[in-house]
């Protein structure tokens, strides 16, 4: 048989990892997500938001969750707090700087120590990609990812849909394949190395939208594109803001940069939201930010503060979701 | 030395030509005797081995595994690391000398052989071509090579300075030395943990190019193209990409001594089967993509590739359950690579017996200078693997022989069953 024959005939091995989480109350990529379980989700979340507050508290009622963070964080970790002691959790915050990870104790070992004390689920956020699949793995606990690495962050993604959804489609929390039929969502600056950027390219299609992704090489490389069929990258910003109702706009993460030299100046010509860019070529689209964001860097503070902006909004969709995420997990995965 | 017959069974000795049922007598070490089935005329005396149904052949040979020792006991010891060999089939493995200290003296290259390390299989050291591996002052390979080392490497410190290597490449020639480069071009693969290209991407992992491995590799054909009157011998370590292996051709056709290894997992997975982070599918070279690793079956079957070799490299099992970023590149190879490569380069994709095995035992005896190794004529080394080439079963790391237990291919399906391995004469693994 001929090496080209032999090829033909060729009979893969398996891949056989599987992506499903062990614990079906944990959140770990926005991928293995089902849209009925997405739409439960939403729904969950504007339940949750209209309800009574004492009564709110009552659902998880002195149940134990644990904040395992090993990268700084303001609205991510402060809304999972907030979110959980909505519920009536009692939460406990470990982070790398104030914990014995700093001796050298590893993501296994933390993760079966905070089970010992009794956590039920834990909300991770670690600098290392595929951290929460680890900790999952070893715990078999909920865990809920709150951004890996340059990985994923699912509730940063389902935050922003949910916002989109409120300006957009009425705060619809039914999911189908063409829900974002028509939208276009550009996401601009540094997808390299941002969760935010592949956690919304993985579920913002699943919808029926398109994702359009804008910057320069360095921080956008051509396989970007390959990240689904309705994701494509468009490098020039102006044209890309023509075809959009959606900007999510990212910031350059300095501290992943790894040596990469970028000229700031450069940057900002190209790729800068400003007030005049947005008047003239997308004046109704929403902006979003998953900040922290940088003023007079990858957007304008004008634009910041002004009236297309849904900066601010996406916070508070958070504190939402992520009830209806802390929810689920304690669940056993039934939102 | 006791001898030992091994009767009834079929031998494959494809350095020798043969194909046909044999027995064969082993006495002191070597082969002394090989005659039609019954028909051996030394035999009284000897212990008897049944090999109806069974097929003999030369012992396996994998010029590239890790030991671990010195200095990493906890991962493997040479004995531990043998006796993996052993069950897997080998009667011989080159070891690499990236251990603690890095193995670039004659004294830690007769250590390694000494028999207090309780090697199961014949051990052949191969030593540092420069000092503490650090790709600066060559090291004294005349010393080396008469302490035993086979062949000189900086493994996973590739030499990237041309003059450097180029020195070694004369050097090595002199005294009769293969030179193995690890292609890897460093300077592009800082914190890359995976092949680069979608999967990497979508994992949000920093991804090591293929050109880091092509690069080199042509960095180094050139080198040797320069020297082209001299007798130096570039072996190319665990070809992984297609530019690589097609440089390889290349420089063959031109006529220069430049040979290839590929691991099994190069030849079965890809970058895809990483999966989530999953650690015992990471390794350095990398998996690669679909056409790497298509281009990888292609040149084992046309005859680019010399050798299959494993690539041993135990790592304990909490060195591997961490972050995918932090865990050591390795899987541990020796027990799968006879039920691998029989089970899809043979079962599979159809590839001759006799030829599989020769990329398993008489090509990597001729790629490293092996003499009387890799064959069963008579008067060379009583090195035999004996297995039931029919029988099919399922890889379980639970039993391994080897310290460790990162591996892939748990649960895989393997072909051919090893029942005896002789080494030197001496029986160093029998399935019970």
């Amino acid at each position: 048989m001929t090496p080209a024959a032999a090829r033909r005939t060729l009979q893969s091995p398996p891949v056989q990892a599987s992506s499903s989480p062990y614990n079906p109350g944990s959140l770990l990529s926005v991928e293995n997500l089902s849209l009925e379980a997405l739409s439960r989700i939403l729904d969950r979340a504007t339940a949750l938001t209209r309800q009574d507050p004492l009564e709110r508290a009552r659902i998880l009622a002195k149940r134990k969750v644990a904040l395992l963070f090993y990268e700084s964080s303001t609205r991510t970790r402060t809304s999972f707090e907030l979110a959980a002691k909505a519920l009536g959790c009692d939460t406990t915050l470990v982070s790398n700087l104030s914990s014995s990870i700093e001796k050298g104790e590893s993501l296994k070992d933390t993760g079966l120590t905070l089970r010992a004390l009794g956590a039920e689920a834990i909300i991770l956020r670690h600098n290392a990609n595929g951290g929460p699949w680890l900790l999952e793995q070893h715990t078999r606990l909920p865990v809920l990812n709150a951004g890996d690495g340059m990985h994923e962050h699912p509730t940063q993604a389902l935050l922003d849909l949910r916002t989109i959804l409120a300006h957009l489609r009425g705060g619809a929390t039914s999911m189908g394949p063409e829900t974002l039929k028509g939208v276009t969502v550009t996401v601009t600056g540094d997808i390299l190395h941002s969760r935010v950027a592949r956690s919304n390219m993985l579920l913002l299609p699943r919808l029926g939208a398109q994702v359009l992704l804008c910057g320069p090489k360095e921080l956008l490389p051509d396989v970007a594109a390959t990240t689904g069929p309705a994701v494509r990258i468009e490098r020039d910003f102006e044209t890309a803001l023509r075809q959009s109702q959606v900007l999510m706009m990212l910031r350059i993460q300095a501290e992943r940069l790894a040596g990469l030299q970028l000229d700031l100046d450069d940057y900002k010509r190209g790729y800068q939201l400003t007030g005049e860019r947005l008047h003239s070529f997308a004046p109704q689209a929403l902006v979003l930010h998953p900040g922290p964001i940088i003023r007079g860097l990858e957007l304008t503070g004008g634009v910041a503060d002004g009236p297309q902006s849904a900066i601010l909004e996406q916070i508070s969709h958070g504190v939402a979701i992520r009830m209806a995420v802390v929810e689920r997990a304690l669940n056993g995965g039934r939102a | 030395m006791s001898a030992l017959v091994i009767r009834n069974g079929h031998l494959i000795d494809p350095a020798a030509g043969v194909d046909a049922p044999k027995d064969i007598l082993l006495k002191d070490g070597k082969v002394a005797e090989i005659a039609g089935t019954g028909k051996l005329k030394h035999a009284n005396g000897a212990e008897v081995l049944d090999a109806a149904g069974l097929v003999v052949a030369p012992g396996l040979i994998d010029i590239h595994v890790h030991l671990r020792e010195p200095g990493q006991s906890y991962k493997e010891t040479i004995a531990t690391g043998t006796a993996a060999a052993a069950a897997g089939g080998f009667t011989a493995v080159a070891a690499m000398p990236n251990t603690l200290p890095v193995n670039d003296t004659a004294d830690v290259t007769r250590w390694m052989q000494a028999p207090e390390r309780g090697a199961n299989v014949r051990v052949f050291p191969i030593a540092a071509a420069t000092r503490g591996s650090k790709g600066e002052a060559l090291n004294d390979f005349a010393a080396l090579k008469s302490a035993g080392a086979v062949a000189v490497t900086d493994d996973g410190h590739p030499i990237l300075k041309d003059s450097v290597m180029r020195d070694t490449l004369v050097a090595a020639a002199r005294v009769g030395l293969s030179v193995i480069q690890h292609a890897e071009d460093t300077r592009m693969t800082q914190g890359a943990s995976m092949n680069a290209g979608p999967v990497a991407f979508k994992l949000g992992l920093r991804g090591m190019p293929a050109e880091a491995e092509s690069g080199l590799v042509e960095r180094d054909i050139r080198l040797l193209t320069e020297l082209r009157d001299s007798r130096a011998h570039l072996h190319v370590a665990h070809t992984s990409t297609a530019d690589a292996i097609a440089a390889v051709r290349q420089a063959r056709r031109n006529g220069l001594r430049v040979t290839c290894e590929v691991a099994p997992h190069h030849f079965l997975l890809t970058d895809e089967h990483v999966g989530l982070y999953n650690t015992n599918f990471k390794m350095n070279p990398p998996l690669r993509s679909a056409a790497d690793r298509d281009a990888m079956i292609e040149a084992i079957l046309d005859g680019v590739v010399d050798a299959i070799a494993t690539d041993h490299a135990p790592h304990a099992t909490h060195e591997k359950e961490v972050e995918f970023e932090r865990a050591p590149n390795g899987i541990t190879g020796l027990e799968t690579a006879l039920g691998l490569c029989l089970h899809w380069l043979h079962g599979e994709w159809k590839m001759p017996l006799g030829r599989v095995l020769s990329l398993l035992s008489a090509q990597p005896a001729a790629v490293l200078g092996l003499k009387g190794r890799g064959t069963l004529a008579v008067g060379c080394s009583a090195d035999a693997v004996v297995f039931d080439p029919k029988a099919e079963w399922t890889y379980h790391v639970a039993e391994t022989k080897s310290k460790s237990r990162n591996t892939p291919f748990d649960g895989w399906a393997m072909q051919g069953k090893v029942r005896w391995t002789i080494c030197e004469g001496r029986i160093a693994y029998a399935r019970s």
